[in-house]
């Protein structure tokens, strides 16, 4: 089983704040991360593989700066890793960014199985596990929390929903998002940190992937963003004083309208 | 590109400061762009010098923009029932459609609709688009997103929202893919730029510590899901008259690779966080299973759902629906009241954009009380317990 997970590199949430009286972003050393949920996905990628053979490629779009993810993904178990990066896909919408990596997915084919996080922690978007699946023309089912059999070519596994979860199937090639439920995901072993070291990354220019210059980038976004700021929140800020009962008694007194 | 015209730039600085991403400095008198630069463009606005631009290609604009007119949402019809966000998104609808002085249409899918159209019209809907089809009992992306593609096709609506729930969230994309148009996660709030007909969506990005204002000026439709429980309902008017047309996709619309062989409700789940007016939250404060049941017991008497820290779902006091945070769920209650919970950013990210947040935690430095609107320190299993006393008494 030939397995892609897509991984972006994200800012490590901790660091993000904007400033709403100069409306910048904190400016000292922001530590970036692999998003939480690709973790996850590539720890599926990598038990489904320890299960049925095969091999594990970690795919990821981004600066230079991103290779550091892909070594910590190939530490973690996977096998092959590619960095698709071009100054010319700065600034890409999820529509520039399907297109891109779908493109790039093209070159690494065949594969059996894509696997994407649910969301990336920086946009939030969960738009980017679908969107591919479209421009791959494959089916895909989000939310993936539990994968049950692998039958005939056939994945049957849960979707977690709002009010529970799906019993699906999904015949392969196809592409899951998961959520963080689904697993555990390990620590680098140290012969995976070995690897991890030695693997020479394959690089990936718009050029290679045969990208056409109007898809990709800001160029080929669909959306712009026009305007960023910091939010604003609402009401007062105030601790509650005395003894227990007296603060339990105010507290009551505030909450009247909820109550 | 960010382009900075070099003989034009005076080194004032004023762009380095507007940049929110670090990614100007002035250098030797110059501004210099960094790879942080997110081409947001804020910075273009800002200089005086007219020293910046963004390059881009003249995009090639879709045919006639113009030709694109109303406003459709899509209805989420779950468990023989509307889910809210449907009525909220009819409410934004309404007053987007009625400034644009066009109509509102519904697209509502699934098996046994009984009477839902109707309350939909009441809703503020003018017309309605419904597929009745035993292929549509359960929820399938390729199904659904094949017939709003189509819907979307054939009518031209500028905008098509839908609700930012799992549904919304998992199929909306495909369309949006399909028809090769921008779409805008989880907007908390829309607008339409009365010269062009633009819809600006605005929607909270890293978490919620930024917002970002998002366009999408060259395709149509204009496409976002919307975050539960922001937008307001329009009020309910069963005298209001509107169309019901039975759409009939053709079959093969009706065929998924993917097969939904059941849907379990998980009873603990039938209250889903995401939908309640008052969430009380646990944390590792509340140090075992026992513990946790405290807040169980507070949010029945306060008519809440019970929400969690990560900490809390990994010591399995509870299951995973119930965690707010980054890798949780993102909530947006009347109220939430958040016991034995430090505050790290990964939970508050989730919890914020509460109206009113009541913290208690022993720990006076504990960061959750930098974001609640009441705060007391003290012992939660002495506070807690006292709370449900009180209000019991209180009601008699
Ligand atoms: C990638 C990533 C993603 C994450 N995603 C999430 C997420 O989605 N949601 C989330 O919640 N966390 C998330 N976390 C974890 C987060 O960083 C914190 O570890 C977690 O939120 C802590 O949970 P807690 O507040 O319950 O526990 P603690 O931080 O241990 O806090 C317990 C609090 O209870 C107080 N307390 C103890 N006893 C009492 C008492 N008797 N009375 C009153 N107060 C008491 C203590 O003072 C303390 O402040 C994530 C972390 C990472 C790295
Ligand atoms: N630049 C990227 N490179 C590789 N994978 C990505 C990239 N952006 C998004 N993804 C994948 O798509 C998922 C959803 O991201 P998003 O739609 O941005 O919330 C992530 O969890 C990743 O698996």
């Amino acid at each position: 089983m030939n397995i892609i997970v897509c991984i972006k590199q994200v800012p490590d949430a901790k660091d993000v704040r904007l400033d709403p009286k100069t409306n910048t972003m904190a400016r000292e050393g922001v530590e970036s991360i692999m998003n939480p949920f690709d973790r996850h996905a590539l720890e599926e990628a990598v038990r489904l593989k320890e299960q049925h053979g095969g091999t594990v490629t970690v795919v990821s779009m981004g600066p230079p700066q991103a290779e550091a993810v892909l070594r910590d993904a190939v530490a973690c178990g996977a096998d092959e890793a590619v960095l698709v990066s071009d100054r010319a896909f700065a600034g890409a919408d999820t529509w520039a960014t399907t297109y891109t990596l779908g493109k790039a997915i093209e070159k690494v084919a065949p594969f059996d199985l894509i696997l994407c996080g649910k969301q990336a922690i920086d946009g939030d978007t969960a738009q980017v596990g679908p969107g591919l699946a479209k421009r791959l023309n494959i089916p895909y089912v989000s939310y993936a929390r539990k994968i049950t059999g692998l039958v005939n070519g056939v994945l049957s596994l849960q979707r977690l929903m709002d009010d529970g979860y799906d019993e699906v199937e999904i015949p392969l090639p196809g592409l899951l998002t998961v959520v963080k439920e689904i697993n555990e995901p390990r620590v680098p072993s140290l012969k995976g940190k070995m690897k991890a070291k030695k693997l020479s990354i394959k690089k990936f220019t718009a050029t290679d992937i045969g990208a056409d210059a109007d898809s990709i980038g800001l160029p080929g976004s669909t959306t712009q963003v026009v305007k960023v700021f910091a939010p604003v929140f609402k009401g007062e800020r105030a601790m509650l004083e005395g003894t227990v009962d007296e603060q339990v008694e105010q507290l009551l007194n505030k909450l009247e309208p909820y109550l | 590109m960010l382009r900075v015209d070099i003989e034009a730039c005076i080194g004032c600085g004023v762009c380095e400061e507007e940049c929110t991403f670090a990614a100007i400095e002035v250098i030797d008198g110059v501004a210099v762009v960094n790879e942080k630069c997110t081409l947001c463009g804020s910075c273009v606005d800002s200089c005086e010098a007219e020293a910046l631009s963004i390059e881009t290609k003249e995009k090639v604009v879709q045919a006639d923009l113009s030709a694109w007119s109303g406003i459709m949402i899509f209805a989420e019809y779950r468990q023989g029932k509307v889910v809210p966000v449907s009525y909220e998104l009819l409410g934004i609808g309404r007053q987007l459609a009625d400034q644009q002085k066009v109509r509102l249409s519904a697209v509502l899918l699934g098996a046994d609709l009984g009477e839902a159209a109707k309350d939909l019209i009441a809703y503020g809907a003018d017309t309605v688009y419904q597929v009745d089809d035993p292929a549509l009992e359960y929820f399938t992306d390729e199904i659904y997103g094949n017939i709003l593609e189509d819907l979307a096709l054939e009518k031209k609506p500028e905008v098509v929202l839908a609700g930012a729930t799992a549904i919304g969230r998992s199929f909306i994309p495909l369309v949006a893919t399909a028809l090769a148009t921008g779409l805008t996660a989880d907007c908390t709030q829309l607008a339409i730029r009365p010269e062009d007909g633009v819809l600006l969506q605005t929607r909270p990005a890293f978490g919620g510590n930024i917002m970002a204002t998002i366009e999408c000026p060259h395709t149509r439709p204009q496409m976002a899901t919307v975050r539960p429980r922001v937008m307001k309902a329009a009020p309910h008017d069963p005298q209001r008259k509107g169309e019901i047309i039975n759409y009939k996709p053709q079959a093969e619309r009706l065929q998924s690779k993917v097969k939904v062989l059941r849907n379990v409700l998980e009873e603990q789940d039938q209250v889903n966080i995401t939908e309640g007016d008052i969430i009380v939250a646990g944390g590792r404060g509340l140090d075992n299973e026992k513990g946790f049941a405290l807040i169980k017991q507070l949010a029945d008497v306060v008519g809440g759902a019970v929400g969690a820290s990560r900490a809390a779902v990994d010591s399995q006091w509870i299951a995973y629906p119930h965690q707010v945070g980054q890798t949780g769920k993102t909530v947006n209650p009347k109220l939430y009241i958040a016991c034995g919970i430090s505050g790290a950013i990964q939970h508050v990210v989730g919890m914020q954009s509460a109206d009113t947040i009541v913290a208690i935690n022993k720990d006076p430095h504990a960061p959750i009380f930098d974001v609640a609107t009441y705060g007391i320190v003290g012992d939660l299993f002495e506070v807690v317990p006292k709370l449900i006393e009180k209000i019991k008494e209180k009601r008699g």
